[in-house]
């Protein structure tokens, strides 16, 4: 039956790696191109691990933001619910209880980080999977709710002076290594906790997208969710899971928001779930679900650090920042959108309602319907 | 040779409310061998798959399989029991590779392993000669390979059973070939196969065996060698008339010096029927005659413009015009019923006064709304007319019975008057009665000047009403009948030439 010339295909990417190659390179080109413009700020290697210190949190937000996008969800509390899970903790570090447990308040924090974002992604998950509710609205709901809690608990802001929570906030440095900016100052070369709990969650999620059965049923559902459950998977409880995840990264955004910054207030985080979401999909995560690759998260928030840092560094007003975010978003969406249906083999054409086409288009489309005849 | 056989079904009955989907219905199935099953739309194919795989609990009757009585309450359960079932959309994940596809949602094992399954996955693939990668992208692959890796998901789960319905629906010939090609190769290896289309020609390159079923009841078993496609057609339409009063159809509208009220050239449309030509008359009422897929609905659509016009022209009373959307062949005096009462036709949560007022109240705008007054006025009249069995006109429709439904819909376009109207299948799945009565209003709003398309599956129904017929085959006009004395004999005869061309 000739069966062994048949098998030779072509050796294509999967969308996920392609869409997360082209975010890599244009991360890459993007940076080069601003180490060419602004060499003495671009050139010092603290800059770059500045785009990590300064963006730990949305980085850990995102990849829970991720899964439930590959799952075909998504997920708008997270900001919300990261910012309340800055007050709770801020507000546990410094009351009563905080200074009577010692040491232990710190281990408390951590608790009570994981557990509110864990409740939060509980209520969704149960609420989008198994009472099949629009997952916009649940979690429009929750972004509210955590946002009047936070507001509810402490309205001031929170400095965290515990002791022991301060000695965990030291980030680590080295002496000797570090660069000197433009004030000329030497600056210590330094990480920030953050980012390695952040490095360590990109690494662990990695692996559960692509190595576990639960991973890539995630996958499944999103890419298409009736054929999922006739390939017998649990869709439901994968649904479910997913926003548990993306609860529980909203948590400990929330922890290492604090760990980073040292404070709470009620503006904590306020916007991050947009953000994240930028940030998600600049990284290669279709909004229709199915496809993304969780390494585009850490991409899509330096992606998004770097424009912010070129513009700072500029000196153009901050407002641009937001509007140059926004176009940026655009572009991505088009180029992503662009590079899919060149992919299914569809001529990619652009289409405009009739009375916006220019004459010269309207005759085009006439002569191709002639040709189709034929 | 007697083969043994592997699925037994005996006095299978099922019905839903309001229908009798399946009567007393025999099947077998035996041991390496190709079954096909074959019927019109609403015969009851689907139905008994669906009582085998679980989908549906039976009435009454008995299922063996193996010589085991069995009573399968869901799909997952009949698949654990080796029936495996291939369905016409493609049920596999576009996203993951193609031995994810194979393997996913089988394995107990909470990390997956990659080298393993793709190693199984080419296994499996080469053994069937599926021309595909288990690290590709299911995606990347043409929608026959889809098909193939979804029989091959079926096959490795030890089935006994494949079922494939439709699958041949979105393939072209080279992926037919291909797909047949395994087909022998399965049934080589003792695997029953049950094989549901409607292109008649594959049933008789491929099957060894036919069950026909109409309307939920059996019609017969026979070998293929047996049962020339003539005698095929016949057992599938159905020759029994029935014995309501005899409807007089008139004599068609010869006046050839009239100007058509409707003519199209070489009109084709999106949803694959090949360009054709049509003409209808002042006063006439024709049919497109086919078997189900045909092209019979396609064509009826591609004149309202139900789906995206691709070519041709149409000229109206004599005038050029341009119909792109349903609204514009609305405007031109165009009416079309559909044949998906459920999807297209009716409003579930609208009453019957607005259900019929809709289209009348498209054509005007929805900013320039109906007093109330002046929409019950209209109903009732129709209602009246009609003979709408209904409490009142503020019911929602979907409390009414299915004939009732239609005629609302009947309705809603006659309140529009127009000038040509299409009516697909309108008697489907209603009561004989009614099915009379709409036949006779045919007839009458044509006497009143109307021009009607009536398409129906039921070919005596159409001969009754039409006075011309065009026959369609593989979505192509075959041939064109008219006259009075036009019998189903004809008409079969012209299906079956038309397919040898």
């Amino acid at each position: 039956m000739g069966n062994q010339e048949a098998v030779k295909p072509k050796k294509r990417l999967s969308n996920s790696n392609l869409l997360f190659l082209i975010a890599g390179v244009i991360f890459v080109l993007m940076y080069v191109a601003a180490i060419f413009i602004y060499p003495e700020s671009f050139l010092q290697f603290q800059t770059f691990f500045d785009l990590f210190n300064n963006n730990a949190p949305l980085i850990i937000m995102t990849l829970g933001l991720c899964i439930v996008m590959i799952g075909g969800g998504i997920d708008i509390s997270i900001g919300s619910v990261c910012g309340l899970v800055t007050m709770v903790c801020a507000v546990l570090l410094e009351s009563g209880i905080g200074s009577v447990l010692g040491a232990w308040s710190v281990l408390g924090a951590i608790l009570l980080a994981i557990v509110t974002g864990l409740a939060f992604g509980l209520l969704h998950g149960y609420l989008v999977a198994y009472l099949k509710i629009q997952p916009f609205i649940i979690t429009l709901a929750g972004l509210f709710l955590a946002n009047g809690l936070m507001t509810t608990i402490h309205k001031d802001p929170i400095n965290v002076n515990n002791v022991y929570f301060k000695s965990l906030m030291e980030p680590l440095k080295h002496p000797d290594l570090g660069t000197v900016n433009r004030h000329n100052v030497f600056i210590p070369f330094e990480i920030k906790q953050g980012v390695i709990i952040a490095l360590v969650l990109v690494g662990l999620l990695v692996v559960l997208m692509k190595w576990t059965r639960f991973g890539r049923n995630v996958y499944a559902v999103g890419g298409n969710s009736q054929s999922a459950l006739m390939l017998g998977i649990n869709v439901k409880r994968t649904v479910f899971f997913t926003y548990v995840i993306c609860g529980l990264t909203a948590g400990i955004a929330g922890f290492v928001w604090l760990l980073s910054t040292g404070g709470a207030n009620v503006g904590n985080a306020a916007g991050f779930e947009i953000k994240a979401i930028a940030s998600a999909i600049i990284g290669g995560t279709l909004l229709n679900g199915g496809v993304g690759n969780l390494l585009g998260s850490p991409i899509g928030v330096v992606t998004l650090g770097t424009i912010n840092e070129v513009i700072r560094v500029a000196d153009i007003p901050s407002n641009f920042q937001t509007i140059i975010s926004g176009l940026m978003l655009y572009l991505f969406i088009v180029l992503q959108s662009i590079v899919m249906s060149l992919r299914s083999g569809r001529k990619f054409r652009i289409d405009l309602p009739p009375w916006l086409k220019p004459p010269w288009l309207r005759n085009r489309k006439k002569e191709e319907s002639q040709e189709m005849k034929k | 040779m007697q083969s043994e056989k592997i699925i037994e079904m005996e006095g299978i009955c099922k019905s839903f409310p309001g229908v009798k989907a399946l009567s007393n219905v025999d099947f077998a199935l035996r041991k390496g061998e190709i079954h096909a099953l074959m019927g019109e739309n609403g015969a009851g194919k689907s139905t008994l798959i669906k009582v085998i795989t679980g989908v549906y609990e039976k009435d009454a009757g008995r299922i063996v399989i193996d010589e085991k009585p069995i009573h399968f309450k869901s799909p997952q359960e009949a698949q654990n029991s080796g029936i495996g079932t291939v369905y016409q959309e493609i049920t596999l994940c576009p996203n993951l590779t193609v031995a994810e596809n194979m393997f996913i949602g089988r394995g107990r094992n909470a990390f997956v392993q990659w080298k393993e399954m793709n190693a199984k996955a080419a296994k499996l693939l080469s053994s069937l000669g599926i021309p595909a990668s288990p690290t590709q992208e299911l995606s990347s692959c043409s929608l026959a390979v889809q098909q193939m890796i979804a029989i091959a998901r079926a096959v490795d789960m030890d089935c006994k059973v494949l079922i494939l319905d439709e699958p041949t629906s979105s393939l072209d010939e080279d992926e037919v070939k291909k797909l047949f090609e395994l087909m022998r190769e399965l049934k080589a290896r003792g695997v029953g196969i049950i094989f549901i289309t409607h292109f008649i020609d594959q049933v008789y390159e491929i099957s060894d065996r036919i069950t026909v079923l109409r309307n939920g009841e059996l019609i017969g078993e026979y070998a293929v060698s047996e049962l020339p496609q003539i005698e095929l057609i016949a057992k599938m339409m159905g020759k029994t008339l029935d014995d309501v009063t005899k409807i007089r159809k008139h004599e068609p509208v010869t006046s050839k010096a009239s100007i058509p009220v409707f003519e199209s050239k070489a009109l084709s449309s999106a949803a694959g029927v090949r360009p054709f030509n049509f003409t209808i008359q002042k006063g006439e009422v024709n049919g497109f005659a086919g078997l189900l897929g045909s092209g019979r609905s396609e064509s009826a659509r591609a004149i309202f413009a139900a789906d995206k016009v691709t070519g041709g022209e149409v000229k109206i009373k004599g005038k050029r015009v341009k119909i792109k959307t349903p609204l514009h062949a609305m405007k031109q005096g165009i009416g079309y019923l559909p044949e998906d009462r459920k999807g297209d036709g009716i409003i579930d949560e609208l009453s019957v006064r607005d259900n019929i007022i809709l289209a009348l109240q498209v054509m005007k705008g929805f900013f320039k709304p109906f007093s109330r007054k002046q929409a019950e006025c209209f109903s009732d009249e129709f209602i009246k007319s009609l003979k709408i069995k209904t409490p009142s006109v503020n019911t929602p429709i979907s409390s009414l019975s299915g004939g009732n439904q239609q005629k609302v819909i009947l309705a809603r376009w006659l309140l529009t008057n127009p000038g040509y109207l299409i009516l697909d299948e309108p008697t489907r799945g209603i009561d004989v009665g009614t099915k009379v009565e709409i036949q006779k209003l045919v007839i009458k709003l044509a006497e009143g000047g109307m021009s009607l398309t009536f398409i129906s599956s039921e070919i005596d129904e159409m001969l009754r009403t039409c006075s011309r017929l065009i026959v369609m085959k593989d979505r192509e006009i075959v041939g064109e009948l008219a006259g009075m004395n036009v019998t189903e004999h004809d008409v079969m005869h012209a299906i079956a030439q038309g397919g040898e061309r």
